[in-house]
C-alpha cells in the first residue's frame, strides 16, 4: 500500500538555501492566478509589482518608508517568538506607542527637537511596554495563555483610539476624528529631503542591528533562545525563565510602540484610527519569513515593503486591486511555513516500511517553523 | 495449530540491527515469555507484530495463514491485542468509553448496553473495574485492567503484554497473574515481555531469550532454572559495576528535614520525608515508580517547591530555592528525563555553558570561543561522542546523559542527586555512569541515587532508604536486607520490626 | 422600561448568533487539539462569499451554502498546514486569516469595484412563530439563521456525547496516541473537525452579510473571530457554556448600542471594550486552563 510519510531528516545544505527562493517562486506562481483574473498578464503584473518600484529613486525610497514600521514590528515579534512568547499584540502595542506619540507631540511643543525627539521615542517605547505588561504578567504569574490576551488588547486599544479621536482629542479646528497636529519640534526629521523617508527608518535599522547583536552575541540572547527552544529544560538548567519571558514580552511591546511613534511623528503627524493597516500582523509575517533571525527579519521586512509599494503600483498601472499585496504576503507566509517544515523533514513515498525511526523524533518545545 | 508464528523477522534502524532473523511462535492456551535486558529487541519485535513498525524481512502467520500487518488496525483484525507500559487511555473519558473507542458498532453510542457488556466481561475475566469510572481517576493497576479489557473486547486471541508488572505493586501482580491464568484457560495465546526472571518462572510455560536482537534459545519453563536464564540473557557471569564499601564517610552534606510536597494533581506526593546523606557515601533510594521519588528529586532540583519542611545543603537552608541558586550551592543534578535537562536545539557547548553562563559573559558579551574550549575539555574528559557545535538532539541517549554528567559533575559538586541515571541506556553507557557516581563518592561528595532498578541500588549503595507512598519506610545499610525483603518494603508489605523474625 | 428590556433581549439573541456559530466551529477544532486562528479570516471570507453568491444568484440560501463551503475549504487548508505538515499553529492560523482577508477584499474589489454607494441586497427577514403575542412575539422575532444557531448547541452537545464521532473527537483532543492505537485516524478526525468547524465559521460570516447587514464591508467581522477564541476558554470547551458566553457578550454589545442612543454619559467605546476586558479578567481568575484539551497545539507524529 503506498502512503506518504513525513519523517524527520535534515535536508542537504543546498536545498536549505534554495528553500526561501523556492517559496517565493511558488508564491508568485500561485498569485499569478489573481493577476490573470484581474485581466492583466502575469509577467506584466509582476513587473509593476516588483521591478518598477525599484526603478525610480522616489519609488525606492517609498519602499523603505513602507518598510520602516515593518522592520520594527518584525523585530518586536522576533524577540517575543524567539523566547517562546506568542505576542500577537504588536498591533495594539503599536497603537499604544502612537497614542503616546500623539500626546507628547503636542505637550512638548516648546521643547527643542534635540530633547523632544528622544522623548517621543522613549514615550512610544514606554507606552508599548505598558500595553504589553498585563498579558505578560498574566502569563508569568497565572499561566494565562498570551495569544488570547494580546489579541483582545488589540481590539481594546482601537476602542481607546476611537474614544480619544471622537472625544477629547477631536481636532477642534477641522472636526475630523484626528488628533491635533504635533508640534514641528517633535516631528521626525526627514533623512532625505523632499522624500517621505524619516528618522524612524534609522531607528528601525539600529533596532535590527541591536537585536542581531543581542540575540547572537550576548548571554541574555542565549538565555532568551534557550527559553524559547526548551522552557522546562532551561528552567532546570538554571535560567530564570520567567524573568526572561517577561523581559522578552516587554521589550517586544516597546519596539512595537516605537513603530507607532514613527508613524505618528514621521508620516501622519496626527493620530488617526487608520494609522496601521495591520503592521502588527504583518510583522508576524516578516518575523516568520526571516526565520526569527534579526538579519532575516530585516530583509523580509524590506521585501514586504516592496510588495506593499508594488501593490499600489500595479493597481494604478493595470487596475489590479491593490489588495493583491495582502494576498501575496499571506501566501508567501503560508508557503514559507510549509517549506520550512519540508526542510526539516523528508516526504517519503513508501510502499516499503523503512520509514520507522524510534525515539529520535522528539518534538522540541516552542518549535517554530 | 499455532496461534501466531513469526519467522525470520529482521529490522534495522539505520545501522542498528534491532531484530536479527527472529523466529517466535505461541500456541493457543500458552503463556510464552519474551525475556531479555533493556534493548534486547523485545519491544521492537512486538511492535512489528502489532503493526507499529514494519519489518525489513520475515513473515507473520496467524492461525496458520500468512497475514500482512501494516497498522494496529490490521493487527486488531487479526486478533492481536497489545498492552504496553505506556497506556493508551483517554483520561477524561469513562472506562466504557475508552473500551469502545474506535470499535463502536454504529454511528450512535448505546451507553447502557456498552456498560453492561463491559460489566459482564469484567466479571468473566476477573478484571474488576467500574464501567462508569473516569479513567483519569483510576489507579495504575485498574487502568491496566481497562487496557486488557480493551484488547479482549476487540476479540483478541493473542495478547501481548509489555512489561506489565513494571508499574504494579505485588498484590496487583498476583491479581494480574490470576487473570492471565484465567485467560490461558480460555485458550488465549499470551506473550509476556519481561526482564524479571522470577515472574517469568512463576507464570510462563515457555520462554524465549533475546540478546542484542537475536534469539539465544527457547526453552520450556519446566526444563530450566533462573540462573540458566540469567546466563542466556546476559551472556556473562558478572553483573557489572559494583562498588566497594565506603571508607571515608564525613559530615552531613544533604539534609531533607520533614519535607512534604504536592504533585501536579495537587495530591500529597511526599509526606514529611527526612533523609541525611553524608560526604563520601552513596544513599540509594529504592522504590517502585510513582511513590514520590520523582517529586523528591524535583524538590532537590529546585523545580518543585515543597509545601513543608527544609532542604539544607552543607548546613545552608535552601528550601524552595530556584534551580540556579541550588546548582551554585554545589548540588550536581542528573534529572530523570534527559530531554528535560537539555535544550535539544542548542549545541553541546551552549548546553554545557548555560548552567554557569556568567563564566562566559563579559559586559554582556558572550565569549563563544571560551564556551567551545570549555566544551572540548569536557567532551574529552567524559568521552562524549560529539563536537561542541553539534545540536544536542542529534546525540544518542548515552551521549546526552554524558553531557548532563559533564555539566553537573565538572563543577566538583559537594552533593550529587542522580534520578534514574541509567534508564534507557545501553550496557556500556550504564556502566560508565555508575563508575562516575562511585568516583564522585570516592571524591568525597554525598551522592543520592534514586533508582527503580533494585539491582543498581544494591550494587552501588552504601546505605539504602526505601520510599513507599511518599514516606521513607526504612533506612538501612546495604546488605542488611535481601533484595526480596527490599522488594517487600517497596510495596509497603513489610515493617522493619518484622525483620527480627 | 419594559420595552427596552424586551428589545434588548431580542437584540441579544441576534447579536449572539454569529458568535455562537463561530465559537461552535472553533470548539470542534480545539476539542480535536487544533487552535484555529484562521477563524477571523474564515468568517470574513464566509461573509464575502455569502454576499457575492447571494447577490449574483439572487438566492440568499445559496449564498449561505456557498459560505459554508468556503469555510469547509478554509478548514481543509488549516488541516494541511497544522495536521499533515505540523506547522506552528499560531502562525499558520494567522496566515490563513491574513490570506482569506486579503483574498476577500481583492475579490470584492474585482467584482464590485469601488462604487460611491456600496452594493447591497435585501437581507433575510426575521419572523416569529408567536406573531402578535406580546413580549414573546417580540423576543422570538429572529432570523432563521439565529434559530439554527441556537438549535446547534444541543445538537453539538449530543454529537459530542452520544455519537461515535463525538467520542473519537473528545479522545483525539486528549490523547491522540490512544486514538491511533485504537485504529482511528488522528489526521482524519482533525481534518473533519476543522472542516466541519470551518463550515460553521463560514456560516457565521454569512449571517453578518446576509442577515444582519445585507452588504459586505471592510469592518464586517471587526474582531468577532477573536472574541470566539476567547469565548471557548470562557466556556471551558463545553458546548452548553458556549451558549451562555455568547449570550453574555451579545448582551453587552446590544446594551452598549442602546446606551449610545439614550445619550448616556459614558462613552460607548467603554461598553464595546467591556466584553474584552471581562474576558481577560475571567481568564485571570480561571488561572490555569486546566480544562483545555491536552493535545491542543501539539502536532501528532506516530513514533
Amino acid at each position: 500500500m503506498r502512503r506518504i510519510r513525513i519523517e524527520r531528516a535534515p535536508a542537504p545544505l543546498g536545498l536549505r538555501l534554495a528553500i526561501p527562493l523556492l517559496a517565493v517562486g511558488v508564491t508568485f506562481a500561485l498569485t499569478a492566478v489573481l493577476i490573470v483574473l484581474a485581466g492583466a498578464r502575469p509577467l506584466e503584473g509582476y513587473y509593476y509589482f516588483l521591478i518598477a518600484p525599484l526603478a525610480s529613486r522616489v519609488s525606492a525610497l517609498e519602499v523603505l518608508v513602507k518598510s520602516t514600521p515593518l522592520l520594527l514590528t518584525g523585530a518586536a515579534v522576533t524577540v517575543a517568538f524567539a523566547a517562546g512568547y506568542w505576542n500577537i499584540g504588536a498591533e495594539g502595542q503599536l497603537y499604544a506607542g502612537a497614542i503616546a506619540g500623539a500626546w507628547l507631540g503636542v505637550v512638548l511643543h516648546d521643547w527643542p527637537p534635540a530633547l523632544a525627539i528622544p522623548m517621543m521615542l522613549l514615550g512610544g517605547f514606554a507606552a508599548g511596554v505598558l500595553w504589553a505588561l498585563p498579558p505578560a504578567l498574566l502569563k508569568v504569574k497565572l499561566a494565562v495563555d498570551e495569544v488570547v490576551t494580546t489579541l483582545l488588547l488589540n481590539s481594546v486599544v482601537l476602542f481607546l483610539v476611537s474614544f480619544l479621536l471622537n472625544g477629547p482629542w477631536r481636532d477642534p479646528i477641522s472636526g475630523w476624528p484626528q488628533s491635533p497636529e504635533i508640534s514641528s519640534s517633535a516631528a521626525f526629521p526627514k533623512l532625505i529631503p523632499r522624500s517621505r523617508l524619516h528618522l524612524g527608518f534609522l531607528v528601525a535599522v539600529v533596532v535590527i542591528g541591536v537585536l542581531w547583536y543581542a540575540m547572537s552575541r550576548t548571554g541574555v540572547g542565549l538565555k532568551l533562545r534557550a527559553t524559547g527552544l526548551g522552557f522546562r529544560a532551561s528552567r532546570f538548567i538554571g535560567v530564570d525563565v520567567n524573568k526572561t519571558l517577561l523581559g522578552a514580552a516587554l521589550v517586544s511591546g516597546g519596539i512595537a510602540g516605537l513603530a507607532g511613534v514613527g508613524e505618528v511623528a514621521g508620516i501622519h503627524f496626527h493620530l488617526i484610527d487608520a494609522l496601521s493597516p495591520g503592521y502588527g500582523y504583518t510583522g508576524i509575517i516578516a518575523a516568520t519569513l526571516g526565520g526569527l533571525n534579526a538579519l532575516g527579519v530585516g530583509l523580509a521586512a524590506v521585501f514586504i515593503g516592496l510588495i506593499e509599494t508594488g501593490s499600489q503600483n500595479v493597481s494604478r498601472a493595470l487596475g489590479v486591486p491593490a489588495y493583491l499585496g495582502d494576498v501575496v504576503q499571506a501566501t508567501l507566509l503560508l508557503v514559507t511555513l510549509a517549506a520550512f517544515i519540508l526542510q526539516n523533514y523528508r516526504i517519503r513515498f513508501s510502499s516499503d516500511r523503512s520509514r520507522d525511526n524510534p525515539s529520535s523524533g522528539e518534538l522540541v518545545e516552542g518549535e517554530i517553523p | 495449530m499455532l496461534a501466531v508464528q513469526l519467522t525470520g523477522i529482521t529490522k534495522h534502524f539505520g545501522d542498528l540491527v534491532a531484530n536479527d532473523h527472529i523466529d517466535f511462535d505461541v500456541a493457543p492456551g500458552e503463556i510464552h515469555a519474551l525475556l531479555g535486558e533493556n534493548g534486547a529487541g523485545k519491544t521492537t519485535l512486538m511492535r512489528i507484530l502489532y503493526g507499529l513498525y514494519g519489518a525489513d524481512a520475515g513473515a507473520v502467520k496467524v492461525k496458520g495463514s500468512p497475514v500482512q500487518i501494516e497498522s494496529p488496525r490490521d493487527a486488531i483484525q487479526s486478533g492481536i491485542g497489545m498492552v504496553t507500559q505506556h497506556f493508551t487511555l483517554v483520561s477524561n473519558l469513562t472506562v466504557t468509553e475508552n473500551i469502545i473507542l474506535g470499535h463502536q458498532t454504529g454511528p450512535l453510542i448505546d451507553l447502557e448496553r456498552a456498560q453492561q457488556q463491559v460489566s459482564e466481561a469484567s466479571q468473566r475475566y476477573g478484571l474488576h473495574v467500574a464501567p462508569e469510572a473516569i479513567v483519569g481517576h483510576l489507579s495504575v493497576g485498574e487502568q491496566q485492567r481497562v487496557e486488557i479489557l480493551k484488547a479482549l473486547f476487540r476479540q483478541a486471541r493473542i495478547l501481548i503484554l509489555d512489561e506489565p508488572t513494571a508499574v504494579l505493586v505485588p498484590h496487583e501482580v498476583e491479581a494480574l497473574f490470576a487473570t492471565l491464568k484465567r485467560l490461558r484457560e480460555e485458550g488465549l495465546a499470551i506473550i509476556f515481555i519481561s526482564h524479571k526472571l522470577n515472574e517469568v518462572m512463576a507464570i510462563c510455560d515457555r520462554i524465549t531469550v533475546l540478546r542484542t536482537g537475536r534469539v539465544v534459545g527457547t526453552v520450556q519453563r519446566s526444563d530450566t532454572t533462573q540462573p540458566e536464564l540469567a546466563k542466556m540473557m546476559v551472556g556473562r557471569e558478572t553483573l557489572g559495576v559494583r562498588s566497594s564499601p565506603a571508607s571515608n564517610v564525613g559530615s552531613v552534606l544533604l539534609e531533607l528535614d520533614d519535607i512534604s510536597a504536592r504533585n501536579e494533581q495537587n495530591l500529597l506526593a511526599l509526606k514529611r520525608v527526612s533523609l541525611q546523606i553524608r560526604a563520601g557515601e552513596i544513599l540509594g533510594l529504592a522504590g517502585v515508580s510513582g511513590n514520590g521519588q520523582s517529586e523528591l528529586a524535583e524538590v532537590l532540583f529546585g523545580t518543585l517547591a515543597p509545601s513543608g519542611g527544609f532542604v539544607r545543603i552543607a548546613g545552608k537552608d535552601l528550601t524552595g530555592a530556584p534551580p540556579w541558586v541550588i546548582s551554585r550551592a554545589g548540588l550536581g543534578r542528573i534529572p530523570e528525563d534527559r530531554q528535560s535537562g537539555l535544550v535539544g536545539d542548542l549545541s553541546v557547548a551552549e548546553n554545557l555553558a548555560l548552567e554557569r553562563l556568567e563564566d562566559f559573559v563579559r559586559a554582556g558579551r558572550l565569549d563563544v570561543g571560551a564556551m567551545h574550549r570549555h566544551a572540548a575539555e569536557l567532551i574529552d574528559e567524559f568521552q562524549i561522542k560529539a563536537a561542541p557545535g553539534d545540536a544536542v538532539r542529534t546525540l544518542s541517549g548515552g551521549n546526552m546523559q554524558k553531557v548532563i554528567l559533564a555539566r553537573s559533575l565538572s563543577q566538583a559538586p559537594s552533593v550529587v542527586v542522580a534520578s534514574q541515571p541509567t534508564r534507557g541506556l545501553d550496557v556500556g553507557a550504564t556502566e560508565y555512569v555508575r563508575r562516575r557516581l562511585i568516583e564522585q563518592r570516592d571524591r568525597g561528595a554525598a551522592v543520592l541515587l534514586v533508582s527503580e532498578d533494585l539491582d543498581e541500588i544494591t550494587a552501588l549503595s552504601d546505605r539504602i532508604a526505601v520510599i513507599y507512598e511518599g514516606q521513607i519506610v526504612a533506612t538501612l545499610l546495604s546488605g542488611e536486607a535481601t533484595p526480596e525483603q527490599l522488594g517487600l518494603m517497596m510495596t509497603g508489605a513489610w515493617r522493619a520490626a518484622d525483620a527480627q523474625d | 422600561m419594559e420595552a427596552f428590556v424586551v428589545s434588548l433581549f431580542a437584540a441579544t439573541f441576534r447579536v449572539a448568533s454569529p458568535l455562537l456559530l463561530g465559537t461552535l466551529g472553533e470548539l470542534f477544532a480545539e476539542r480535536a487539539g487544533i487552535l484555529n486562528l484562521g477563524i477571523e479570516g474564515t468568517m470574513f471570507f464566509g461573509a464575502f462569499v455569502g454576499f457575492a453568491v447571494g447577490s449574483a444568484s439572487g438566492s440568499l440560501w445559496l449564498g449561505v451554502l456557498a459560505a459554508v463551503i468556503s469555510g469547509v475549504l478554509s478548514g481543509f487548508l488549516m488541516g494541511l498546514l497544522a495536521v499533515t505538515l505540523g506547522v506552528n499553529q499560531h502562525v499558520s492560523g494567522l496566515g490563513i486569516t491574513l490570506f482569506l482577508t486579503g483574498l476577500s477584499l481583492f475579490s470584492y474589489r474585482l467584482i464590485f469595484g469601488e462604487p460611491k454607494v456600496p452594493p447591497s441586497i435585501q437581507p433575510f427577514g426575521q419572523f416569529s412563530p408567536f406573531e402578535g403575542v406580546p413580549i414573546l412575539g417580540q423576543l422570538t422575532e429572529q432570523y432563521v439563521l439565529t434559530y439554527i444557531a441556537f438549535a446547534l448547541v444541543p445538537i453539538v452537545w449530543w454529537i459530542m456525547r452520544r455519537t461515535a464521532y463525538g467520542l473519537q473527537l473528545r479522545a483525539v483532543g486528549e490523547n491522540p496516541e490512544a486514538v491511533d492505537a485504537a485504529g482511528v485516524s488522528v489526521a482524519g478526525m482533525r481534518y473533519s473537525a476543522l472542516m466541519f468547524g470551518g463550515g460553521l465559521m463560514g456560516a457565521a460570516g454569512a449571517f453578518l452579510s446576509l442577515a444582519q447587514l445585507g452588504s459586505f464591508t471592510y469592518g464586517i467581522i471587526a474582531g468577532r473571530g477573536w472574541v470566539c477564541i476567547a469565548l471557548i476558554i470562557f466556556a471551558h470547551w463545553k458546548p452548553i457554556r458556549v451558549l451562555w458566553g455568547a449570550l453574555l457578550f451579545g448582551g453587552v454589545f446590544a446594551l452598549q448600542l442602546r446606551l449610545q442612543t439614550t445619550g448616556a454619559q459614558l462613552p460607548y467605546e467603554t461598553f464595546l471594550a467591556l466584553p474584552y476586558l471581562v474576558t481577560i479578567l475571567a481568564l485571570a481568575l480561571a488561572g490555569r486552563a486546566a480544562a483545555a484539551p491536552a493535545s491542543l497545539l501539539k502536532p501528532y507524529r506516530r513514533e
